[in-house]
């Protein structure tokens, strides 16, 4: 990660295999002499990896070790909170401040959970190694996971600001470091692409005060093109039977290919959100299921598989329930109907920007 | 490392039979392997006893200390490199399949 910020500012050095061995080296050595007795369990181990290969001209070196430093962290008998927490420490380079601050936590309380990560580490015995090919898939998919977990935390934040712009850019900071260390694994590369996708429009997913602008409204011209052309060059790059980020992204590269949200192929996006629905069933992905065929075959028809929905899952909790209601009424005419949802959605709404959108809408359903 | 298996119920289990190893084939595997010390049924929770002494008085009360609907219903003790190894060989055991099993590193006194 420092090495990647330095050739940024310097230019790439001549050697850069050994070279990396040696920033890689240098910092593991800095960060043992800053870490606490509490870190050293991580740490010690870091280290040790680097000294038998000294002097290392071969890159992979430092690739290997990285790889098992981030699986490592993003170990499945970690809690997920730790995970994240200890990716962001150790692999990102952040402080502990700075991550207690994205997260709302206090520093001690950052502190304790990234204590605890580390004795656990160090006492269940977790290995300290890029794992084995049989149980690749799977922890490939949890290192996927905690990466999309930091993304969607700074996306969606569920207190305060709306966006955490320093989450994003970690999550695709990671996620690059990752694609550039498993270069031939698609959904790694699947996943870069939707965060881009989504990076993409965050200039547009606000006004100018901080309230919510709607795909449907967002000024196209505010997204940034330069994500989207990599997005997409990336998603060309890859082989038909997409896994769940591949489909994600596909479904984010429709809305976005499209000049304007009337255009959008909805029909498409309904086809792609079946494909994920099988892939990786949940009411979210049926609810979002649900308004792409209310987009391409008419709100009626999707107010129908919302309320099957409704009956059949648990989500009664979930603001964006009420919220699509409300929408689809809204478009049906069916006002009073529509404002009985805001309503609702206002009650669940996570965010005071969320909250401050659906009380405009609820108020011009009143009007 | 040293592992302790508790090898536990789980209402929620599904009750189909479960594939792979019988539990006399896995105790077979992992004891000539040399991964398994030790490890046996426990009575359920119906035959526990627990006791406590406070203030020189003692207290034995009938039952478990905690009242779960899961009960711990056997342990194994095993040996293995890491928490993967013991994963891999706790997910053998048929208990995975008909309950649940929570593995818990050794710490041993120095």
């Amino acid at each position: 990660m420092r090495a990647l910020s330095d050739w940024r500012k310097g230019g790439i050095p001549d050697n850069p295999g050994a070279w990396l061995t040696t920033v890689a080296k240098r910092r593991a050595i800095d960060l043992l002499r800053h870490a606490g007795a509490e870190d050293r369990a991580l740490r010690r181990v870091a280290v040790e990896e680097y000294e038998p290969v000294e002097p290392d001209p071969d890159i992979n070196g430092d690739i290997d070790d990285r790889l098992r430093l981030i699986f490592t962290c993003c170990h499945p008998a970690l809690p997920m909170d730790a995970r994240v927490a200890l990716t962001l420490r150790t692999v990102a380079g952040l402080t502990p401040a700075q991550i207690a601050r994205a997260f709302l936590v206090t520093e001690p309380a950052m502190d304790k959970r990234l204590v605890r990560a580390r004795a656990k580490i160090k006492h269940a015995g977790i290995p300290y190694r890029v794992p084995p090919p049989h149980l690749m898939p799977e922890r490939r998919d949890g290192v996927l996971a905690v990466l999309y977990l930091l993304f969607t935390e700074g996306y969606s934040a569920t207190g305060g600001a709306l966006i955490r712009i320093p989450l994003l850019r970690e999550a695709i900071r990671l996620t690059r470091l990752l694609v550039e260390l498993m270069p031939d694994d698609g959904e790694v590369r699947a996943l870069l692409a939707l965060m881009l996708l989504h990076h993409a429009r965050t200039a547009a997913r606000t006004d100018a005060v901080g309230n919510v602008v709607t795909l449907e409204e967002q000024d196209r011209s505010l997204w940034d093109r330069d994500a989207i052309t990599e997005a997409l060059t990336i998603l060309r790059s890859l082989v038909p039977r997409a896994g769940r980020y591949g489909l994600q992204a596909r479904i984010a590269a429709c809305h976005l290919e499209a000049s304007d949200a009337a255009s959008t192929n909805f029909a498409r996006i309904a086809e792609l959100y079946d494909a994920l629905a099988f892939l990786d069933p949940s009411p979210v992905v049926e609810l979002n299921r649900a308004v792409a065929v209310a987009m391409s075959q008419g709100p009626e028809v999707g107010l129908r598989l919302i309320d099957a929905l409704v009956t059949s899952r648990g989500m009664d909790d979930y603001y964006l329930l009420p919220a699509t209601r409300a929408d689809l009424l809204r478009r049906m005419g069916r006002r009073t109907e529509a404002a009985t949802e805001y309503e609702k959605a206002l009650q669940l709404a996570p965010s005071e920007a969320e909250k401050r959108y659906l009380g405009k809408r609820l108020a011009e359903t009143r009007r | 490392m040293e592992y302790m298996l508790f090898i536990c119920t789980d209402s929620t289990a599904p009750t189909t039979e479960p594939s792979g190893y019988t539990i006399d084939e896995w105790v077979a595997e992992t004891t000539d392997g040399g991964t398994r010390r030790h490890g046996d049924r426990l009575r359920p929770a119906n035959d526990a006893t627990t006791v406590k002494l406070r203030g020189g008085r003692l207290s034995v009360t009938a039952g478990p200390f905690a009242e779960t609907t899961e009960w711990i219903a056997g342990y194994d003790v095993i040996e293995c490199g890491d928490l993967d190894a013991a994963i891999e060989i706790a997910a053998k055991h048929p208990m995975a399949q008909l309950g649940q099993i929570e593995i818990r590193p050794m710490w041993p006194i120095e």
